[in-house]
């Protein structure tokens, strides 16, 4: 399904396990099963003249949540082949952060910055860093995409987005 | 024949000037986002989706499954010329398709693949044009016991037809049932999971599980796995069209077979990629040269007009039940649902009686759209496929980008951006943990108003459960339900039985 990156050698070594992900998850899930059951018990999980309290509902899907969870966390830990099978390798865990990271940033900056400028931040950062792009080429696509939206959706649209203070600067807000 | 009465009137809805215009803007979107990684149907309708809340809701509602059908046109033309599966549902076309291309025959392969998802879609547009007043009927006489055991079935299907390991697939339901209950009790008004936080008041909202669960995660899968665009020449020349048209009726018994399979699967929930597999096993199956089917030396025209037609016949078919019951049959249908909410309408039954126009103008919109995307596609196809060569490291951070924009205009917080890219995270971990994402998004739109119809039928037999049997109706929907539920622990049981004399 998937063509390999060539060229370069990649680095196969296992960054973490199937079953290291498989049992996390689980358990995650399972302390969410607890919150809700929890949280459900507090605001009253039974019965009252009017009938089923808000509880009611969320406790049996916790109950449910926690019991599949549980189920799914043994199964991890019994299958032997989740414990060589390498959820990602340390090439693709590589691959996986280069792009985590810069899109946390991004969101991030949102709310500072605001969506055009942050965005056309993000597509440079993507293009100069991952994509090896000059800057002349670079630069045009980072700020007409971003300026393209900004047409669409403020003149076009009239929806507001989140603005900073270039915006301000400029005098569009 | 009210029916055909009432298509009539539909066109003249549909046909109107400004209605094919968003018809065409939606077909030719739908196709990008098909053919681009990170986009797809549900979540390219769910980024849409704000843009059409000051639209007249037909209207609206002609766009959005409009960029329904031409995502699933698009899907095949990226799994046929790139080996990359532009969706889901079109992962079954790769093992012939992609074959096909490489002998130099992608021309026939692609016309096969419009030409059987046009048929799909066909048959299952008729499907819904006279099963669908019939459905709406019945269920006018619904309460709320039998809307919750409707429901129940629709979650009880996720776990018993779908291929997820079952308790994966329980997990990730009730995560989303979880998710729901976040927010504001809609009986009683109490607060519930809020923990005092004021972003949590409003509850998740299901648009953005989508954008992120199925854009955000897409993209960084595709990173992942580190993907280079090579590919064959999309041109469709009009001798091939026609060549491989004169050949397309050889397979009507695998046209309607896998229409059939499509039908069903679209309407009890099993979506459009299950029913992509299914169709593509059994043409095989009943071949008589299955070794032929995905092998490089021989690949089959065969082995592509079974699932294009199986999905395309599934992703219109799953149309039905969001329509009549308010239940959507795939995650792209419950995006429409959500739309029909926003826009004031009510999903059930009571669409076929109030909001005549809207209904029949929607499903002769899918006739019109079908012909139109069909047409585009075979056109267009060489346009499409250029998109692809686009470097990924311009369109990722763009798509990121349009996420974001969707996001947050869904209601303009940007605390939405924040839930998108967590959601975006848990998404990638839990489709490469195979827990199935389908099921999630279902109960976070469903989790509310299945709760409540539970409630409901509860209060009404002060709490026995025997009201889910108290007549013959509600007694066959819960009785299927478990049947349906119980399916996989019975066969596993079964299997291991067998292995074990």
């Amino acid at each position: 399904m998937s063509s390999h990156d060539q060229g370069e050698a990649t680095d196969d070594r296992s960054a973490a396990s199937v079953r290291s992900l498989e049992t996390v998850t689980a358990a995650v899930l399972f302390a969410l099963g607890v919150v809700l059951i929890a949280d459900s018990l507090r605001i009253g999980a039974g019965w009252t003249d009017e009938g089923p309290q808000s509880g009611y509902f969320p406790f049996y899907i916790g109950i449910f949540l926690c019991i599949s969870s549980l189920v799914n966390f043994v199964r991890a830990i019994r299958d032997p082949e989740t414990a060589t099978e390498a959820f990602l390798t340390r090439h693709q865990a590589s691959m996986v952060m280069s792009l985590l990271l810069p899109t946390t940033i991004f969101v991030v900056a949102i709310g500072f910055i605001g969506i055009y400028v942050a965005s056309a931040l993000l597509i440079a950062w993507f293009m100069h860093q991952l994509g090896k792009f000059p800057w002349s080429h670079t630069a045009p696509i980072a700020i007409s995409i971003p300026a393209v939206l900004f047409c669409l959706f403020e003149l076009w649209f009239k929806m507001p987005l989140p603005k900073g203070p270039l915006e301000q600067l400029l005098g569009v807000v | 024949m009210q029916e055909i009465q009432s298509l009539i009137a539909g066109f003249g809805v549909a046909l109107s000037a400004y209605n094919v215009l968003l018809m065409l803007i939606g077909i030719v979107l739908g196709v990008l986002i098909g053919v681009l990684p990170g986009l797809g149907g549900a979540n390219g309708v769910a980024i849409l989706l704000p843009l059409t809340f000051s639209m007249p809701p037909t209207s609206a509602i002609i766009m959005l499954s409009s960029i329904y059908w031409g995502a699933l046109f698009g899907g095949a033309i990226t799994s046929i010329l790139f080996n990359i599966p532009g969706e889901p549902w079109s992962v079954a076309t790769t093992f012939d398709g992609y074959p096909l291309a490489q002998k130099n025959r992608a021309g026939e392969a692609l016309t096969a693949a419009f030409t059987s998802s046009f048929i799909g879609a066909f048959i299952a547009t008729l499907v819904l044009t006279f099963l669908s007043p019939v459905v709406a009927g019945f269920a006018l006489k619904f309460g709320p016991p039998e809307y919750f055991a409707v429901c129940l079935l629709t979650f009880c299907a996720f776990v018993g037809m779908s291929h997820d390991p079952p308790f994966k697939t329980i997990a990730s339901m009730m995560l989303g049932f979880g998710l729901a209950a976040v927010g504001q009790d809609s009986v009683t008004g109490t607060l519930r999971l809020t923990f005092g936080q004021t972003e949590l008041l409003k509850g998740f909202d299901f648009l953005i599980a989508v954008i992120g669960l199925f854009g955000i995660s897409e993209i960084i899968q595709t990173l992942e796995e580190g993907l280079s665009f090579r590919g064959g020449n999309g041109k469709i020349k009009l001798d091939t069209v026609l060549k491989t048209w004169r050949e397309l009726p050889r397979y009507w018994i695998t046209s309607l077979r896998s229409s059939a399979v499509g039908c069903f699967m679209g309407i009890v929930p099993g979506g459009a990629t299950p029913a992509s597999f299914m169709a593509y096993g059994l043409a095989k199956r009943m071949s008589k040269k299955p070794k032929d089917f995905g092998s490089t030396q021989n690949p089959q025209i065969e082995g592509v007009v079974a699932p294009e037609t199986a999905a395309h016949a599934a992703g219109t078919s799953a149309l039905l039940p969001m329509l009549t019951l308010g239940v959507p049959g795939s995650p792209t249908a419950a995006v429409l649902l959500g739309g029909l909410l926003i826009w004031g309408l009510q999903p059930g039954p009571m669409l076929f009686v109030e909001q005549k126009d809207f209904v029949w103008g929607l499903i002769a919109s899918i006739y019109l759209g079908n012909i139109v995307g069909f047409i585009v596609v075979l056109a267009f196809v060489p346009q499409f496929a250029a998109i692809l060569r686009i470097p990924f490291s311009i369109i990722a951070p763009s798509i990121l980008a349009i996420c974001a924009v969707g996001a947050f205009t869904v209601s303009t917080s940007i605390f939405d951006i924040y839930m998108m890219l967590i959601f975006g995270i848990v998404g990638y971990i839990f489709k490469k943990l195979k827990y199935p994402l389908a099921p999630l998004v279902l109960a976070i739109v469903l989790g509310d108003r299945t709760e409540e119809a539970f409630r409901q039928a509860m209060l009404s037999s002060g709490g026995n459960l025997g009201v889910f049997f108290s007549n013959g109706l509600v007694g066959s929907l819960t009785a299927l339900a478990i049947a349906i539920f119980v399916w996989p622990f019975i066969s596993q049981a079964m299997t291991r039985l067998k292995s074990a004399t």
